[in-house]
Order: C-alpha cells, then structure tokens, then sequence
C-alpha cells in the first residue's frame, strides 16, 4: 500500500522544519512468511525532498529502515507559503510524491 | 551539508534501535525503552491511518454508495469531537451497548448496506476491517486530550459494567488466567513490559486510553476489539467473537474505571 | 490508605450479614443476577478456534471461587482449598525430583503453548520468565511471581524444599489458595519429566541460579 504521505512543515524565519510519515512496507527481504518462503525484498530506496523545486535532501533507504518511516530535518531559509515535496522510490520501481505548503 | 543533515536523522534511528539492548540491569533496560517510546512517539504512524479514516468518513461506499457521515457515535449524528471518550454507551436504535467498533459496524450496515455479520468475520486488518482500523484511529484522534466520562446512567450500561467487572475478574482455560492475572495489581511486568493495574482509575485511564494504537513490532494498527483479542488468545482462552458483549462489558469497565483519571491519547503507539 | 481500611471493614460487616457474598452495598438478588449475565455473555462470545476450544470457559469450583471480583477467602477456607489441592498432587513415580537444569532452563523460557494459534503437539513451555527472576544472566523477567534467583541457595536442596517446590509447579494452590500461577501438572501443561528440569533449575546447586 502506497498510501499518501503525511508531511509538516514549518518555518521559523530562518530554518523550516520537516516531518514526514511515510506509508510503506519497508519488507527486508529476509523474513519468511508462515510457510517458510522468504518474502521478497520491497522497500524505498531513493528518497529526495525539494523546496519550491530545490532538492534539499537526498538520501539512499534500505531494508534497516522501519516500516511506515518517519523522518525529520531543517534546511536553511523557508518561508510561510513554500511549497516542500518529498518523493521517494522503491526498488520494485513504485514512486510516491507528495507536496505541503510551509506553515 | 545535505548528507550532513541525513546522517543526524539516521543517527536518531539507529539510537532509538539500540536502546533496548544496551543497558545491564533491568531498571535502566526499562527507562531505555520508556527512552525509545518517546523517540517513536514522534512520528506516530497511527496518523497514516487518521488520514485515511477521515476520508473513509466522508466517502460514499457499499451497495448503498452513502458516506458515514450520518454516523450518530452517541452525540448525535455526525457528531465525531468527544464520542470517542464517552463510549461504550447505550444505543435505543440497536438496544443495546456498543463499543465504537461494534457501533461503526452498525453505521456501516443501515447507512452503507455493508453487512456487519461480514466485516466482523473479517480477518484483522483485511478488507473492511483494514477501514474500520482507519476508522478508529481518526474517530479516536478527534477526542485526544479529552477525559473519559464513559456513561453508567442507563440500566443497560451498568449491567455491561457489572458483567464486564466480572468477565475481567473470570479466570478459566488451561493457565487458570483471566484480564486480573496480569493486570491486577500495582507496579507489575511481564517479562520487561510494564502492567497497568486496570482495576485503578489511572492506569486504566493509561491503559485502556492509550487504545486504538500503532504497533511498531508489526506495523499494525490495532483497535481494542484487536487488543482484547490478543490478551484472550494469551490467556489460552477459546476466540472472542468481533464486536460480542465480552468485549463490550470488558471496555465499559474500563472505560467507566478511568472516568476522570486521565485523558485519551489514542492513538497511540506501543513497541 | 484510610480508603482501604474502610472498604475492608466494611467488606467483612457485608460478609458477615450476607453470609459470603462480597461486594459493596448492592444486594444479593442483584448480584446474582449479573452473575448469570456474565455466564451468559461468557456463553455467547466466544467460538472455538484450533485446540482453544469452548470446554475452556468451564470453570472447575476453585477457579469459580477465585474469579470473584473483591474476593475475600477466608483463614478456613483457603486451608480448605489449599488441602484439596495437596491431596490432589502427583509425586514423581521414581521418587526423583530433580532432573537437567538446562532443561528447565530452556522450558523457563518458552512462553508457548495451547494458545489457539499453537498446535496439540504438547510442546509447552513453563512461561516461568514472563512472571519470575530466575537466573543472573536473563534481565528480561517480570515481576508478577516473587524472585526466584538463589532459590535452592536460601532454602536448601533438600527433600523438603524439593517436594516444596514440586508442589507449587503441580498446582500452586496447595500453598497458596488462589495463586496466580498456573496449575503446571494439575492441567497438564507440563510432565513430570519437565516439572524435574524446572526443580532442577532452582535448586541443583550447579544451576545458574544458584552458582552465579
């Protein structure tokens, strides 16, 4: 299920402070199901989010990362208004995007 | 700068992953993951599952394409703010007391056409179940920060209060064990999982306040009919029937111990 | 504080003048009226599910004496209670009560077992951490049994002790009435060879819980 993500987002002036909840199953791939067959691997794996089009954060996930993550950062500048989108791919090739506008 | 910021938001991760295995003695293995509960507290996954049970409410679905929102949860019709502390409670359309699970699968039959005998035959989390999951989670959130004042002025609800005082108390099955084994007494673990006494107003005010909750070991969200399920397959007890009075009386004596002890936090999120 | 002696005043005036029904001020008609609506809603709430099957909501008279809520068990009536239950204990055919710590150990362990997800296979565990400190090494233990850790160091691995402590995992109610734990050889969750082990755990002086 790739749900919508749930994203805040907040500026103080000088900072904005990101929070994103993300819906995924974040499968490891070395798990077995109840009849002893390993379940495949199925988790993001690239993650990018942009400030009114400027990518402010790019990171790699993998199977370490929980299910359902959560994430937070700040980047310098923001302002009430922005627009913030994170995007995130998975290693079965599905994508997600979803935009907030900055509080 | 980028890859700095990315690397401190890992850094949290894998601490909060560590804390329960580092410390030597037990106490502080109990303060690590009271510790890692705060870190996870954070970033709820339970409001993944709010979203989506506030747009369940409003969608048109079933054979009869209506929404819920003419839903009445105790408060009127559509009312949704504080129906989630005052239940269970006494319904005159159903006759009978019903907890929000047992009251949506009522909604969902008379306002949707989805047949209630269904859904509750719904494995946890499959199908309509996986809704009213949603559901729950969002009707709950709406009452967060709000004491309960579950109702025991009708007949009906203190008889389930009474039944449910005796069905926590019922010991039975091959373990002798009932609710009261592990959660009758002050300042109890089991293993290293801490017990609220849900005799006392304000552990069952913790405990059965803290309900519906996302479950980070499964990554579930699980409504207290789900919970109660859970504790009776533990108590080597037969299967709780979905949404059966059991488990409506267990909730009334809950629900009614933790009047005014404390307020609702669910959903909420348990390891 | 002064709240609980109150109610237990007040309890034994109650069971005095009702002549063993606890409870506060409610009636007797009345509570036994919810009393046959709890059996009902008991009745009709649950299905069987695998080997967890409905025969496990009858109770037998001493857990229908130990489920009252507010139960109050009287000095005569728990000797009562607690004889018929050391009556009723099986002693080891051999006469041998100790058998391989590692063993117990490991049954000390395991919480599973006749739940409806497990299988009839009988390959039930003692759940004996989930409620008990037992060894040094496990911090991972809870609190609803008392400690165990140096059992058979405070107590001594003799005869009595060991017929003791059969006694409590065969059925705990012989010396306690209404115990919490669970009758181990009484209801069948564990044998007489894993009964051995776990004495054997507690007491055998090589035992972690006692050499460490």
């Amino acid at each position: 299920m790739a749900g919508p993500m749930r994203i805040r987002a907040a500026s103080n002036g000088t900072e904005t402070e990101v929070k994103v909840l993300m819906s995924h199953e974040m499968e490891t791939g070395q798990r077995k199901d109840p009849s002893g067959a390993l379940i495949p691997a199925h988790h993001i794996t690239e993650l990018t989010a942009t400030h009114n089009g400027r990518v402010v954060l790019s990171g790699q996930f993998g199977p370490a990362v929980s299910k359902n993550p959560y994430l937070q950062f700040r980047f310098k500048g923001g302002a009430k208004g922005d627009k913030v989108t994170v995007s995130w791919v998975d290693n079965k090739g599905d994508k997600r995007s979803d935009e907030v506008v900055v509080s | 700068m980028k890859s700095r910021k990315y690397a401190v938001c890992l850094g949290v991760s894998a601490l909060a992953l560590m804390v329960p295995t580092l410390p030597a003695l037990a106490d502080a293995t109990s303060d690590g993951i009271a510790h890692y509960r705060e870190l996870l507290a954070e970033g709820n996954p339970a409001e993944l599952w709010e979203m989506r049970g506030e747009e369940l409410w409003r969608e048109a679905r079933g054979p009869k394409k209506a929404t819920l929102e003419q839903c009445d949860l105790g408060q009127g019709a559509g009312v949704v703010k504080g129906a989630f502390v005052t239940l269970p409670r006494y319904f005159a359309d159903t006759k009978r007391v019903q907890d929000l699970e047992s009251r949506l699968l009522t909604c969902m039959e008379t306002l949707q056409g989805i047949p209630a005998a269904e859904v509750a035959a719904t494995p946890f989390g499959k199908g309509e179940q996986e809704n009213i999951e949603a559901l729950v989670a969002w009707i709950s959130a709406e009452s967060r920060g709000m004491q309960f004042n579950v109702p025991t002025s009708h007949p009906e609800e203190k008889r389930m209060y009474e039944v449910g005082k005796r069905a926590f108390h019922f010991r039975g099955g091959p373990h002798d064990f009932g609710c009261v084994t592990c959660h009758g007494d002050d300042g109890k673990r089991i293993r290293l999982q801490d017990l609220p006494n849900l005799t006392q107003p304000a552990d069952a005010a913790r405990g059965f306040g803290a309900w519906p909750a996302y479950r980070v070991s499964s990554g579930e969200l699980w409504s207290m009919q789900r919970r109660l399920n859970d504790c009776f397959r533990q108590q080597r007890f037969p299967y709780p029937l979905y949404g059966s009075d059991v488990t409506i009386a267990l909730s009334t004596y809950l629900g009614v111990t933790a009047n005014g002890a404390g307020e609702s936090i669910a959903p909420a999120i348990k390891r | 504080m002064k709240m609980t002696i109150r109610n237990s005043a007040l309890m034994a005036v109650t069971v005095a003048a009702l002549g063993g029904c606890a409870g506060g001020n409610m009636g007797t008609a009345q509570q036994a009226a919810y009393d046959r609506d709890t059996a009902d809603v008991m009745a009709r709430s649950f299905r069987a599910q695998g080997i967890a099957t409905l025969d496990r909501l009858q109770q037998d008279p001493l857990m229908a004496t130990c489920s009252a809520p507010d139960r109050h068990l009287g000095d005569e009536q728990a000797e009562q209670i607690q004889a018929a239950a050391m009556a009723g204990i099986k002693w080891p055919s051999d006469g041998n009560f100790l058998g391989d710590w590692k063993e117990g150990e490991k049954l000390a362990q395991s919480g599973k077992g006749l739940t409806w997800k497990d299988k009839a296979d009988g390959a039930n565990g003692g759940n004996c951490y989930n409620c008990h400190r037992i060894s040094k090494t496990e911090i991972s233990y809870g609190t609803i049994g008392p400690s165990l850790y140096q059992y058979g160091k405070l107590h001594g691995n003799t005869e009595k002790t060991q017929k003791y402590v059969w006694a409590k995992i065969w059925n705990p109610n012989a010396t306690m009435a209404c115990s919490n734990m669970p009758r181990f050889g009484h209801s069948g969750i564990l044998d007489e060879k894993q009964i051995r082990h776990i004495v054997a755990l507690l007491l055998d002086p090589k035992s972690p819980v006692n050499a460490e």
